[in-house]
Formats: C-alpha cells, structure tokens, sequence
C-alpha cells in the first residue's frame, strides 16, 4: 500500500483529513469529531492498521495535538501518523481503547500529564501521579517552584 | 471506592460478595521494583488485576525538554537500566535522523556489538530472577557468573557497568578499549560452553516446566492488540523484530533468524529468550572480528541543533520496542520528547493474560513479561 493509496482511503472515510508527506512517515491530520470513526475504518481496513505503538499527545501552548502511531502487523514497513488539534481550554477526543486495547493504558497517561478527556473511556483515572497533585505536568505552562530546575 | 494511589488497608466494602482484593507490591520481592498491583480475586482465581505505577516516576520526559541533544541520552540510561546501552543508541539514532549525521562505520559495528552484549547481559538477569520468582535459587548465581564478564568488558570499554552512557550523537564517545575483542572472544566460548547448564537446570526441569507450560497465554490478535513487543509478543508468533523490520546501524550486515515461537504461554517466551541469546552470539561472533578501522564518531559542531520537524527512532531493547519521539522547534533542545517504551504496552496486557488463573500462576506470568520498573514509569 503506498502513500497515495492510504491517502485515497483516508479522503473517503475522512472527507477534511489533510496530508503532510514532509517527514519519514505520512502524517494525517484530523479533525477531532471523525477521528473514531477513521480509526475504525483504519482499523478493518483491507491492510488493516492494527498496531498502534504509540500515543502522546504535544502541547503547542495555543492547542494541544494528539497523535497516534499507526502500524500495520501485515506489513510493519508501513506507518502512519494522525494528528488531532484539540482546544487547550476544553480538550476533549473520543476514545479508541475499544479499537486498540492498548491505547486504554496510553490514554490514561496522556489524560494524567495533559489533562485530554477521553471521552467514553471505560475507567479514565489517575495511572501514575499521586490524586492530590496539581497541574498537568507535561503542559508547558506547568510551574513547580519548589521541585522543578530550570537549567 | 478507593482512590489510584491508595494503599488498601481495609478492604471491607470493596468488590461483591466472596471477592478479595489484595495488594502485591509496591514493595514485593517479585515485582523487582516499585510496582503496585491491586488484585481482584474470586477464591485463588484471579479476577481482575490493575497495576497502580508512578512510584518512581520521575518524568524522564519533562526533564529532556530542558537538556540539549548531547545531554538528554544520559538521562535515558535510567529508563531500562538493564538495556542502559540501548537505549542510548535510540536516542543517539533520532538525533542523527534529524541532522542527517552519516555514522562512521566503525562506530556502527561497535554499537551493534554493545547492544547484542548488553542484551545478552539483561536476558541472563532475567533469567535468574525469573527462575528464582519461581522458587529456583541455583540459575541466579549460573546466570551472573556469565553476566559478570559482560559488566566488566562494559566496565573497561565503557567506565560503567550499568549506566553506560556510551553513545553520543555521530557515535561512540571513545574508542574500544585494546583488550576488547580478546575479552569478548572469552566470553563467547565460555557462554557457549555453559548455556547448556542453563538447559540442564531450567529448560528440562519438570518444576519450571509445569509451573510455565499453558500460563499466562496470549493470542496473537492480542498481542498485536495491546501493542506488545520484544519476545513477548514473538512468543505469540507476532513478527515484531525491528533490527529485522527497519534494520538501523549495522543489523543489515549480520544474519541472524528472529526468533518466534507460537504458543504464547510462559515458557513460549523463556524460549525465546533463551534462543535470542544465542542469535546475538551469532551476531556477535560475526562481527567481533570484522571491526572497520576509521573514526570511531562523526565530526559534529559542538551545539547540536535540530531543524523543525518531528522525528521518530525505533529500536529493539531486551523488552521491545523502543520508540524515540522527538518535536523540534529548531532550537538546542527538544520542544517535546516521548519514549514509547516496551515494558508500558506489555504490563498494559497483564490483566488479560492472568485473569482467570490461578494467583501462584502470576508470578509466572508476570516473571516471563521481564517488566523493569523505570521503564515503565520513566
């Protein structure tokens, strides 16, 4: 499957995906609203994108993006990457934990240290920081005077 | 309910009828390393288990975002400290990616001989512990007799036995050390002489066997599934090699069979391990002896600078798949840095491989996932 294929596939399940081929792997941008419905179509596709091996997400101070590592266990030479722009304010995405059982583990580190609400999530908790903590650590506008060093 | 970090001192009120919740851990001879699961169970049955992390959290990530491309591989020797080296090089390898630096090839073939050592080192670690989880005191001290000429080859190439800190964006930080292909040459016949103690010991034993042999299955789709990696999921038969797949420095150059077994069970993986020993030595022999002369590392400026852009290093650690994520907004550091680490994605599939047996099966389970706790929490 080349780039123009997954780029034909996407188009139709995804009519406002845009594409960005600059970087190693075909990046896709999505909104937030299609994407559960783009993940699964990835997910049954004729090459299916079944391995998702990672999931972070990337505070841009304006918004925050998602992004999810795609791979195909077919064919591993094959990656994508799909992006989703989400309001700091109210970032809020659903979840893909029922289409990539992995991912339910990766979203609660993203929901901890970013603060994205996954929506549907079946058990959307605190995974490694303690339930008094403050903040969202990994945002950039996150301070801790007393246990942060600047260099 | 109680709340994630707490530690159930009362369990009255938790769960239905005839359940019992239990803690293993933070603090369990088994887990080797700070890790919490909190156990559902039905009788002995296991019903549900959810790992509690962050006790040694210590947010590896948000400290690379202010260190710069040379300093930022130190910190990752203290994520899988037990593949310290390998990880190095997946760092050292985004960096390069960006920069677009050409690795000289003796510093390829040095960092391949490194890794294949370094995964030797961690497999046997493993190995002893895993069989010392599972009541078996004698293969520890085999397995670190030979582990101990590995630390010290580190030792003297390196400066360090654990953390070593080695790689360095262009390539090594120092060139081998003169005793260094005599002494691995050392190591290689003596391994190979001894692994056969290991089979005696552990592979054969009736014990081990039947506390192994159909616990802890996983099937492929699974596997695949919950992002596994690394032989845990080559055990299931899931192709997931990556010097294979997306070969880096100098893995396509050397032959070498991935390892797959298709069971899936705890001892599909202790095979595989074992059997993976045994590649890398013959990866190791292969190049031990055919080390280029030349640079040991590039020429590079003295302040690295990454152009804007995201990119993306994935290599094979004794766990997995380790992926290096890195955003650059142009400057000396990184905007934002991800480790998509191995032991994550494995643990995340814990729950289903031991629910439904037994709770004296889990430590069979969760012995053969190798999990090492910073990796994890990083």
């Amino acid at each position: 499957m080349t780039n123009e294929a997954i780029k034909e596939f996407i188009t139709s399940a995804a009519p406002t995906a845009s594409f960005d081929e600059t970087g190693e792997w075909l990046n896709i941008s999505v909104e937030p609203g299609s994407w559960k419905d783009l993940a699964h179509k990835l997910r049954n596709a004729e090459l299916p994108f079944d391995y998702l091996f990672c999931l972070t997400c990337v505070d841009w101070k304006t918004h925050l993006t998602v992004v999810y590592h795609l791979s195909s266990s077919k064919n591993r030479q094959i990656n994508i990457v799909v992006k989703s722009k989400l309001d700091a304010a109210k970032p809020e995405i659903e979840t893909v934990c029922d289409i990539w059982r992995t991912a339910e583990f990766l979203e609660r580190e993203v929901f901890e240290l970013f603060g994205v609400v996954f929506l549907n999530h079946p058990d959307l908790r605190r995974l490694i920081l303690t339930d008094d903590f403050e903040g969202f650590p990994l945002r950039k506008d996150f301070e801790d005077p007393i246990n942060m060093i600047k260099l | 309910m109680y709340t994630q970090t707490e530690i159930i001192k009362d369990t009255t009120g938790i769960g239905s009828e005839g359940e019992l919740v239990i803690n293993v851990g933070p603090q369990h001879p088994a887990t080797h390393g700070v890790l919490h699961l909190v156990i559902t169970l039905n009788g002995e049955t296991i019903k549900k288990i959810e790992p509690h992390l962050g006790y040694i959290h210590r947010s590896i990530e948000k400290m690379c975002e202010s260190l710069n491309y040379r300093q930022f591989i130190y910190v990752t020797s203290r994520m899988d400290y037990l593949s310290a080296h390998i990880n190095n090089q997946a760092c050292a390898l985004c960096v390069e990616k960006g920069m677009q630096i050409e690795v000289p090839d003796r510093a390829k073939v040095i960092r391949v001989l490194m890794a294949e050592l370094t995964r030797i080192a961690s497999h046997e670690l493993w190995l002893g512990a895993m069989a010392m989880d599972l009541g078996a005191f004698t293969p520890f001290f085999y397995t670190f007799r030979e582990r101990e000429l590995i630390t010290d080859i580190m030792e003297e190439t390196c400066g360090a036995r654990l953390t070593m800190n080695y790689m360095t964006p262009g390539g090594v930080t120092f060139d081998l050390h003169e005793d260094f292909q005599k002494k691995v040459k050392q190591f290689v016949i003596q391994f190979k002489e001894k692994v056969t103690e290991f089979e005696d010991l552990v592979t054969n034993n009736v014990i081990f066997r039947n506390r192994t042999e159909g616990v802890g299955i996983i099937s492929p789709a699974d596997a695949i599934s919950y992002g596994c990696s690394g032989p845990v999921a080559r055990a299931s038969g899931v192709v997931s090699d990556l010097r294979k797949i997306a070969p880096y420095d100098a893995y396509d150059r050397v032959e070498f069979e991935e390892v797959l077994d298709t069971r899936g069970d705890s001892f599909a993986r202790y095979i595989v391990r074992v059997k993976e020993m045994m590649q890398s030595i013959r990866i190791i022999e292969q190049l031990i002896d055919n080390i280029p002369e030349g640079d040991f590392q590039a020429k590079t400026k003295a302040v690295l600078k990454l152009p804007k852009g995201e990119f993306y290093s994935r290599v094979e650690t004794a766990r997995g798949e380790l992926g290096v994520y890195i955003v650059s907004e142009g400057g000396t550091t990184p905007y934002r840095i991800k480790f998509r680490s191995p032991g994550f994605s494995n643990l995340s599939a814990l729950d289903h491989m031991a629910s439904g047996s037994k709770i004296g099966d889990l430590m069979a389970t969760m012995g053969t996932l190798d999990l090492v706790i910073p990796d994890i929490d990083r």
